[in-house]
């Protein structure tokens, strides 16, 4: 079966530094190193494990900066087979609608049993595109996927939905798109062959142009505004054995009328 | 020539760096104190292709690049001294295989080392015959088609876990033949009749390496196990050094670096008379120092590998020296680390007293200080 993974480069959120540009309130992607965004790194985690139980390859797409190739190396470097890079100097600062519809766009040539993506991004966490690119190409959206079964002789596919109480089971027919969590489990570490054979796998950068029916759409929304949050309030550490600390934090919780 | 790490050489040392932060330098600490041999990390090493870096890519490895295999020597060791080990010796003992084993010797051992699905110890030092090394006592006398090897090997690193061990013996009855024409290498595999492990050491540090004394009774060895020719041995064991000696200095430097890493983070954190103690600059300055030394042993080191890589006519020379360097800066930089700390750095709530006790083995293994001086100084004197 092949899979498709949207993934995004997002700041690497470990790392320190301003990240919204003053002007314009967008995020300054030069002024913090990339890393592949940590919810799409599950969903590449669970299609690679598919694949080594079906067969079959996980390929990449992204819209992104043009200096995504380099993030997208590290997660060809997990084992992805190839990728495609939507990049574009009009493409910048789109908003979710745009970023959508151009998703949707690159993906309408391509085939795929199934389509994985993280359920958020850490930079907008909007976490709408999926939904979006799943109405906009008339697929099965299957949300908040803690396990995914596919069924390849029935053309099915299977998923456990995280719900307020445990899970839901959902079945569709494939090609499906899945949002994916974490609770799909931890992404592997490149090993050294993946990361040297990551080098000479097939990475295609394409323009807003070679998109089918790609056209610079203009965002409907806008930043008006962004502010910091304000200065965390003294932490009070508790230190005590863990049954005394208990005590402590209920006395403290009750206190506060949170309990 | 670009004087700066390659792309594949950054990349592949940052994934082995995330992989040393994220999941070995949390079970350093429990390494050194249960002083178990770390099962786990070789398992992490084996899986992520770490191992296969001293191998050709016909046999699974990744090239055997020595600067590569010392970047991944390096970040382990900056996190566990003990882990950056089991690499070095994978590649010491691999080494006389490496350079002298014949095709079929290669096919039949490399797959599974460099998958490291088997360790390789290396068996040269006897408690009688260390930096001496043609004084061996180990014999090995023909016996048709086989070897019968007879003798003791002391202070073998992972010898007690090890599936084959590059042993060097004695071939030569002559009195008369050169004393560096007398030892001959042997794989021995350690289900062999006669290969037992008489004993672990308690050591002062890198103490989840085993350091084992190995006894050879009657051991029979096919000649199919023998590497290079009769004789070959001092030879062979020589040019091992000449490129296992850089992978000790990799290990130094990551202590150092580690220690130093430490030290900082310390410094800008604990306050004493109101301030952080590394706006103080008595601090201030031994960081300064630490830093610069340890970036110029790294650097002596770098440029080792690749001199070595392309067939320096004075490759042990390099060698010495970045061992001779690195070595005495892991030292004099974990030393200067506990200082740093003051009574914190003397007690397991930090991890500095254990880089200052795995750095004294740089200076001893492989050769000790005064055996590089020795190489170094006969590189220059012996030029016209």
């Amino acid at each position: 079966m092949r899979i498709v993974v949207l993934v995004k480069p997002v700041p690497d959120t470990a790392s320190s530094g301003e990240r919204l540009r003053p002007d314009d309130w967008r995020l300054d992607r030069a002024a913090v190193p990339a890393v592949v965004n940590a919810n799409d790194e599950y969903a590449l985690e669970a299609a690679l494990k598919l694949t080594t139980t079906h067969g079959g390859d996980v390929v990449l797409v992204s819209m992104a900066p043009p200096t995504a190739p380099e993030t997208m190396r590290k997660a060809l470097a997990m084992g992805a087979a190839s990728g495609t890079l939507v990049t574009d100097a009009a493409l910048a600062g789109s908003d979710v609608v745009t970023t959508t519809r151009v998703l949707a766009a690159a993906l309408r040539g391509m085939e795929y049993d199934l389509l994985l993506a993280g359920a958020d991004t850490s930079d907008g966490g909007a976490g709408v595109v999926p939904a979006g690119v799943a109405t906009l190409l008339g697929l099965p959206y299957l949300s908040y996927a803690a396990k995914i079964e596919p069924n390849p002789d029935a053309g099915t596919v299977r998923v456990h939905r995280i719900s307020p109480t445990g899970y839901d089971v959902l079945e569709s027919p494939m090609p499906a798109l899945i949002a994916c969590t974490q609770a799909l489990g931890e992404p592997r570490y490149p090993s050294l062959k993946g990361i040297m054979a990551a080098r000479s796998k097939e990475l295609t950068t394409v323009a807003l142009a070679d998109v089918e029916g790609g056209e610079a759409a203009p965002s409907t929304t806008a930043v008006l505004g962004a502010e910091a949050p304000p200065p965390r309030a003294a932490t009070r550490v508790i230190r005590e054995p863990a049954e005394d600390a208990a005590r402590e934090v209920v006395a403290f919780l009750v206190e506060r009328r949170i309990v | 020539m670009s004087y700066r790490l390659t792309e594949d050489q950054a990349a592949l040392r940052d994934a082995v760096r995330v992989l040393a932060d994220e999941r070995i330098a949390p079970r350093a600490a429990e390494i050194d104190r249960t002083a178990e041999f770390p099962w786990d990390v070789k398992e992490l090493l084996a899986s992520h292709d770490i191992l296969g870096l001293p191998f050709p890519e016909a046999y699974g490895g990744l090239g055997g690049e020595l600067l590569t295999v010392c970047l991944a020597i390096e970040q382990i060791s900056r996190a566990c001294a003990t882990s950056g080990l089991i690499l070095a010796v994978q590649e010491l003992g691999s080494l006389p295989l490496i350079l002298a084993g014949s095709d079929e010797q290669k096919q039949r051992w490399f797959p599974d080392l460099a998958a490291g699905k088997k360790l390789i110890a290396f068996a040269l030092t006897e408690a009688e015959a260390g930096s001496d090394v043609a004084a061996a006592r180990t014999r090995a006398r023909r016996d048709g088609d086989d070897w019968i090897l007879d003798g003791a090997k002391r202070f073998i690193s992972q010898g007690s876990v090890a599936d084959l061990i590059a042993v060097f013996a004695v071939t030569s009855d002559d009195a008369d033949a050169p004393r560096h024409k007398r030892l001959t290498c042997f794989i021995v595999e350690k289900d062999m009749p006669g290969f037992t492990v008489e004993r672990v050491e308690h050591k002062m540090g890198i103490r989840g390496s085993p350091t084992a004394e190995l006894a050879f009774k009657g051991v029979r060895v096919p000649d199919a196990n023998r590497v290079g020719g009769e004789g070959d041995g001092f030879s062979i064991a020589m040019r091992t050094l000449d490129r296992s000696r850089p992978a000790i200095a990799a290990q130094a430097v990551g202590i150092a670096q580690g220690a130093l890493e430490v030290a900082v983070a310390y410094a800008r954190d604990r306050k004493q008379f109101g301030k952080p103690i590394a706006e103080f600059q008595m601090i201030a300055a031994m960081l300064a120092d630490m830093d610069a030394q340890t970036e110029a042993a790294r650097q002596l080191l770098y440029k080792a590998c690749v001199e070595i890589d392309a067939g320096a006519p004075d490759a042990g020379r390099w060698s010495a020296m970045c061992k001779l360097v690195a070595g005495d800066t892991a030292m004099r930089v974990t030393t200067d680390a506990v200082q740093v700390l003051g009574g914190y750095g003397y007690i397991d709530e930090f991890p500095v007293e254990r880089m200052m006790r795995d750095a004294k083995i740089t200076q001893l293994y492989e050769g000790t200080q005064q055996i590089q001086r020795l190489v170094i100084a006969r590189a220059l004197t012996a030029r016209r």
